[in-house]
């Protein structure tokens, strides 16, 4: 499929100066970093404590609480952090990390998801369908940030990082080792309940950025792709950022200059990265006794 | 109400694709599958809004797309059980690939198409015709027959799939089978309520069903009766207040079915101390015995 690239010239430099010649495009870099940062570091505990499951719930709840919002004429943003905020609350009292679930509680989650999505569709149906919305808010924009949202934005990450860095460690040995953590004294119950509300910040955030759906391509996969190539927490919570804001910017920058939409260049971008990782590792594991921290 | 005939043709494709769901439904939840359904779901989008992007029938691209991708979970499911960070990495790109399509078909030209992609997001059973719902019926029948053809084996590989396959039984091939009957019945599922919403009335009444009884003949009775009366009052709902959109009136009963059954298991269990101090007292606590067996052999 041809992919047409328009403006893009050979030289990098006058490149990245047309990517910020205009306003949209440097708010939407600026808050594709802050989520960026924000998801990759707290997408790297939701895949150590495999709560895949309820991130794809809260990311689904997000949808009606942006269209609701969009109903009642509030801020969408306000939306997309009440509906994150009050579904990770529900979530804490049903779920139970770590543990497979029985077949009626999956069946409860699916029940759920598709009458949160129908409940969305029906906000939006009764906002009388402005198509584009929906399309915007299923699979997010990026020309539509403002700066307040951005500031919005680097608040709302400041607060989650500095509430992820005082609960890290606590979190990290009760994510590891639950039961020899509640012997220790660790409060396990008090922590789940803050990770999920911090999550719930987080899937809201990056809701804005990548839409409701595509929330995954952001938290799951860079922070999957890290712990592909080191099992230690700290380069592995780095590489994890990292890897966020290199698919974020890519994807951004490949946007700006093609017809298609960022939300396809992210997950594709984020995808593929998975995929390289685990073949290159399979072939390292299979050739010897390399350790996974000499491949990064 | 069935003077009008987009009404009449919607009872017609709705029950039998109802019926349908809720057979399969009551196999999805069961098994466990309720990840597999709704990888489907995701599946059945994309694959929708690449035929309408390449500008072929949908149709065509939601069966080719839901049934090879159901295939491929069958045969790789028995050797490695991906688990729920592949699933989710895989779903993000699949939907990833359904933002792109969606805009290539979008941008061709405007308007219509962006209809036609609602559509298939959120299902468009009031706008089917004769001949779509006729052709809806067919197929969900013989789904519905194809499944009761093997629910004996089924039922049993999904119960004991360690005495069944000592006995002799192709579990493989049924699971297989099992999966494509899913996909066939996602795919037409996707024309009545939409690729969002179809996990509601596969995972609903069959959720609910298992709370309601533990008989797996009797469930599936149930399961399909479920589906089909969430199906019938949704229809009747959204004719008598146009502006709730027929699939999420139909979602909204099955939802609110399981949560009644739910409610009820929940009564009933006495009230017990969980192994980790956390309330006992849970919805799913009559389930774990029954489950425990079908768990270990979760296929997804």
């Amino acid at each position: 499929m041809p992919i047409e690239l328009a403006g893009l010239s050979w030289n990098p430099v006058s490149d990245l100066e047309q990517l910020t010649e205009f306003s949209f495009m440097v708010q939407a870099l600026e808050a594709g970093t802050i989520v960026a940062v924000m998801a990759g570091a707290i997408g790297w505990f939701m895949v150590l404590r495999r709560q895949t499951f309820a991130g794809h719930t809260l990311s689904v709840v997000a949808f009606p609480g942006a269209a609701g919002a969009t109903l009642v004429g509030l801020p969408i943003a306000f939306g997309y952090f009440g509906a994150c905020g009050i579904a990770a609350l529900a979530l804490s009292q049903v779920s139970r990390p770590g543990r497979e679930s029985p077949s009626s509680e999956s069946a409860a989650i699916g029940a759920v998801q598709a009458f949160g999505l129908g409940l969305g569709f029906l906000f939006v149906t009764l906002y009388s369908g402005q198509l584009s919305d929906l399309e915007s808010l299923l699979f997010g924009t990026f020309l539509g940030i403002t700066a307040t949202q951005v500031q919005t934005l680097l608040w709302v990450a400041l607060a989650a990082l500095a509430l992820l860095a005082v609960i890290g460690r606590p979190l990290l040995f009760a994510s590891v080792d639950g039961a020899v953590a509640r012997a220790a004294g660790v409060p396990t119950g008090a922590l789940a309940l803050g990770f999920l509300l911090l999550l719930g910040l987080a899937v809201a955030a990056t809701a804005e950025m990548t839409g409701a759906l595509l929330v995954f391509a952001l938290l799951v996969t860079p922070a999957a792709t890290a712990q592909q190539i080191t099992a230690r927490p700290g380069p592995g919570l780095a590489l994890s950022v990292v890897l966020a804001l290199a698919v974020t910017w890519l994807g951004l920058a490949i946007a700006y200059f093609s017809p298609y939409p960022v939300g396809f260049w992210v997950t594709s971008l984020s995808f593929g990265l998975y995929v390289a990782v685990r073949l290159l590792l399979g072939a390292f594991v299979r050739r010897g006794p390399e350790p996974f921290g000499a491949v990064a | 109400m069935f003077a009008h005939e987009f009404m009449r043709n919607a009872y017609l494709a709705g029950s039998f694709v109802a019926l349908a769901c809720g057979l399969v439904g009551y196999f999805v939840v069961l098994r466990s599958q309720v990840f597999a359904g709704d990888a489907l779901s995701h599946v059945a989008f994309t694959g929708a809004l690449a035929a309408a992007a390449a500008g072929i029938d949908i149709k065509l691209g939601l069966f080719v797309a839901t049934i090879a991708v159901a295939m491929g979970m069958g045969l790789l499911g028995d050797r490695a059980r991906p688990d729920d960070v592949v699933i989710g990495s895989v779903f993000a790109w699949v939907l990833g690939l359904g933002a792109l399509f969606l805009s290539i078909f979008t941008n061709g030209s405007s308007g219509e198409n962006g209809t036609a992609a609602v559509r298939v997001l959120f299902g468009s059973i009031l706008g089917l015709s004769v001949a779509d719902a006729r052709l809806a019926a067919v197929i969900a029948v013989l789904a519905a027959l194809a499944l009761l053809a093997i629910a004996r084996p089924l039922l049993f590989g999904s119960l004991d799939p360690d005495v069944a396959r000592s006995l002799g039984l192709p579990l493989r091939a049924v699971g297989i089978g099992f999966l494509v009957l899913l996909a066939v019945v996602a795919a037409e599922a996707t024309q009545a309520v939409g690729a969002l919403l179809l996990l509601g009335l596969l995972a609903a009444p069959g959720g609910a069903a298992r709370l309601l009884t533990d008989n797996p003949w009797r469930g599936l009775a149930l399961s399909a009766a479920l589906a089909l009366t969430s199906m019938w009052g949704g229809l009747a709902l959204s004719y008598e207040v146009a502006s709730l959109p027929p699939s999420f009136a139909v979602i909204a009963i099955a939802t609110a079915f399981f949560a009644l059954a739910a409610l009820r298991a929940w009564l009933r269990s006495p009230p017990l101390t969980g192994p980790d101090g956390g309330p006992g007292r849970s919805v799913f606590r009559i389930e774990t015995c029954c489950a425990t067996k079908a768990g270990t052999d979760q296929r997804v």
